[in-house]
């Protein structure tokens, strides 16, 4: 597929992260990251606190400017950007990445409905004739608008919302305000959605109806990237696992690969740096038997 | 439940007493000092004293028995009807909305048309001229401003202290515009507008990074530069003299106001002269212009503009994450409220024949800002009956020369009109945190529009 193009990438690729180094003052919060997501995949984002997760998050989505690296999106189209180089509201506009946060980021005063609207902001606004056409009421911006409602309905319906379209999203439980973020970023019509923890603080039915949703999500033909804490949720849903610490990538794989990696293992049981040593080498001799 | 609320009457008298007494003591020691005692200049132009214990006791003795009334009986009463609800099973919100309640906006803007006339014919044409001019024509102004004001504040969330700033370029560009090139009002009125969202834009480039209080210290400043230009650039502004013999605004160019004019109104009709026309004629004008600021501000809210505004209002961070550029967002905002400010602007300069720096002055930002806040952010009923009652209650206080009776005769009521502003203020804002309106309208709606209260929507913060 990608054969004849100039483009080093293949076309089941859809963000590929190479030598990302972001420095804060003296720290370095993420030194020469490379990893790649692909097209039609949950690739999880995993390590423990202070690793680097959201940095790596921050930067993909443009809150945050690179100290060094290249971030580079293919969109189905076989359009490539650099994110590095784009604004952040640009990266969500052009470039079809969303995000979601790890503190949910409601419009807490709008209503359910309203939220899932000005998320569609750029495509009603271009309809609209940048606003100008739409208060004279054209006919073309009002089937814009009937489009977007619909739109609306259908990710309230698989955010499982409907019966709150109405109410103030901030008045939703903490679940649904989780699953109405998911869905508010999906009416941007992303191509890579990042969900910064999303199952953090949910039950294990509202984590169970997340899960579903993001396999929805996924079978719609959109790619995930999720940074998670919850090893039953990355295992289950993932399929493709990044594992960091300190800034660097130290596993890379599929669950089961990482699940077994000895440097995962140390990374979350913490064991001695010298004991690392041992583990690798007791699984090297286990591997060549 | 009634047995404990009669045997609980005697414990509720003793603690009005109580509470009543303490009112007094506190009002006693706050009063005594800038109250109970005057200090004044004798004959030697020497600093003596004297004690008003007269008036110290009329505010110590409102201060306890408002007090006992409200603890004892008024607040008693209101528990008694709550009670009486919730046992009927009417819950508060289902409760079927009087009809003056439904109706209100129908009713508001019916007796807005028909005002003028209704004052011609009770007060008669020299009346009128007070209840038309002073109350019906200074109010819409300031409705005008604060629903102009409103969209910066109330619906973007950007803190802009220095909204004046907008107003006075609005009554410049017409006052020159007028006396130097003899444009007509009803070609500088739009002009106006356009010159004065130009300087919102240009006010915006510049703090758009900036947030909360530092955004709020950035507008005052820029109010301060307009107001400070117009003094010293003397040569075009005349400074501190102001522009005086501003052009009347014509009757859409058919017929004049002025008297000398060949096409006068009141000779075309045949009328007695009197300024009173004229003045029914500008209300009818800032009345079109208030309803043309109502009307664009409810179509910009349900447009995608609108909502991105509220949006950046909530949460500026996440309205990046959607791809809504914040930058040109905040700046239509500003243009948008700031062509509204100059509309304003160059009515009060036809208005007025008269425009000087003393008219933009920070308190009028100040006075403005006040209203949206009262009123209830983002609500235009709410502004405008915030702008009734603050405007509308500074010029009732200049008719009640009858406290002279009360307090003597040098007490000019108009001089406390910025004390009660306050307390007003303070006491809207303890019943009523988010203001007269609190609550906001959605833009859209599945199944039913319901408000949204206003526990869930934001300030802002820049």
């Amino acid at each position: 597929m990608a054969l004849g193009t100039t483009t080093t990438m293949t076309n089941d690729t859809i963000l590929k992260v190479e030598h990302l180094s972001m420095k804060f003052g003296g720290l370095m919060a993420i030194n020469d990251l490379s990893l790649e997501a692909r097209r039609g995949e949950i690739t999880a984002l995993i390590g423990p606190n202070g690793a680097g997760k959201t940095t790596v998050f921050n930067c993909i989505t443009g809150f945050y400017k690179p100290t060094m690296g290249m971030l580079t999106l293919q969109r189905k189209d076989g359009k490539e950007y650099l994110l590095e180089r784009l604004r952040d509201f640009e990266i969500t506009k052009l470039a079809g990445v969303a995000r979601t946060f790890q503190n949910i980021r409601l419009f807490s005063g709008l209503t359910v409905l309203e939220n899932l609207l000005v998320a569609q902001h750029n495509a009603l606004m271009k309809a609209s004739g940048y606003t100008i056409l739409g208060l004279l009421g054209l006919p073309a911006y009002r089937k814009a608008v009937d489009a977007s409602i619909e739109k609306a309905k259908y990710w309230l319906d698989k955010a499982d919302l409907t019966d709150r379209a109405d109410d103030p999203a901030g008045d939703l439980p903490y679940g649904a305000q989780r699953r109405l973020e998911i869905a508010r970023a999906m009416c941007t019509n992303p191509e890579l959605l990042c969900l910064d923890e999303p199952a953090a603080g949910l039950n294990p039915r509202e984590s169970a109806a997340l899960n579903t949703l993001l396999h929805q999500i996924r079978d719609e033909g959109v790619s995930i990237l999720l940074i998670e804490h919850d090893m039953s949720v990355v295992m289950e849903i993932s399929d493709h696992v990044v594992v960091l610490e300190y800034g660097q990538k130290i596993s890379d794989g599929s669950p089961d690969h990482v699940k077994n990696d000895p440097r995962v293992i140390a990374a979350y049981l913490g064991v001695e740096d010298d004991e690392v040593e041992e583990v690798i080498a007791e699984e090297l001799d286990g591997g060549t038997r | 439940m009634t047995a404990s609320t009669e045997t609980g009457h005697p414990n509720v008298l003793a603690k009005a007493v109580r509470e009543g007494v303490f009112a007094g003591v506190v009002a006693f020691l706050m009063f005594l000092l800038f109250v109970g005692i005057e200090t004044y200049q004798d004959i030697n132009n020497a600093l003596v004293w004297r004690t008003r214990w007269g008036l110290l006791a009329i505010f110590v003795l409102v201060a306890a028995v408002s007090r006992f009334l409200s603890v004892g009986f008024i607040k008693p009463h209101i528990d008694r009807r709550k009670l009486a609800k919730a046992k009927s099973g009417v819950l508060e919100i289902s409760e079927q909305k009087s009809f003056f309640h439904r109706h209100f906006l129908k009713i508001a803007l019916v007796f807005l048309l028909v005002y003028p006339f209704l004052s011609l014919l009770i007060v008669g044409k020299q009346g009128s001229l007070k209840y038309v001019d002073n109350f019906g024509i200074q109010i819409l102004i300031y409705v005008m401003l604060a629903w102009g004001l409103n969209i910066v504040v109330g619906l973007a969330g950007l803190l802009d202290l220095g909204y004046v700033a907008f107003y006075a370029v609005g009554a410049y560009s017409y006052a020159l515009l007028s006396s130097y090139f003899g444009f007509s009002f009803w070609l500088l009125l739009p002009m106006s507008g356009i010159l004065a969202a130009l300087w919102g834009i240009i006010l915006g480039f510049p703090v758009l990074r900036l947030r909360g209080d530092y955004l709020a210290i950035v507008t005052l400043a820029f109010g301060e530069i307009i107001r400070l230009v117009l003094i010293n650039w003397t040569d075009v502004t005349k400074g501190t003299f102001g522009i005086s013999g501003i052009a009347k605004a014509s009757f859409f160019g058919i017929w004049s106001f002025d008297a000398g004019a060949s096409n006068n109104f009141v000779k075309a009709w045949g009328l007695s002269a009197s300024s009173v026309y004229y003045k029914v004629f500008l209300f009818y004008v800032i009345l079109a212009l208030c309803m043309l600021t109502a009307y664009v501000t409810i179509r910009l809210r349900r447009m995608p503009i609108g909502r991105a505004w509220e949006a950046l209002r909530e949460d500026e961070i996440a309205c990046r994450s959607l791809g809504i550029n914040t930058v040109t967002t905040k700046l239509t905002a500003f243009a948008t409220g700031a062509m509204f400010g100059g509309f304003a602007g160059s009515f009060f300069a036809t208005r007025q024949g008269f425009v000087s720096p003393e008219s933009f002055v920070f308190l009028e930002s100040a006075v403005i800002l006040a209203i949206v806040v009262l009123g209830g952010m983002g609500s235009l009923t709410g502004i405008a009956i915030a702008a009734v009652v603050m405007v509308g209650g500074t010029e009732v206080l200049r008719e009640m020369s009858f406290l002279k009776v009360v307090f003597g005769p040098d007490f000019t009521p108009e001089l406390y009109r910025m004390l009660l502003f306050g307390l007003a203020m303070i006491i809207v804002m303890l019943f009523k945190p988010r203001g007269f309106v609190g609550s906001r309208e959605p833009t859209a709606f599945l199944k039913e529009r319901r408000a949204v209260s206003g526990s869930f929507t934001k300030e802002g913060h820049g």
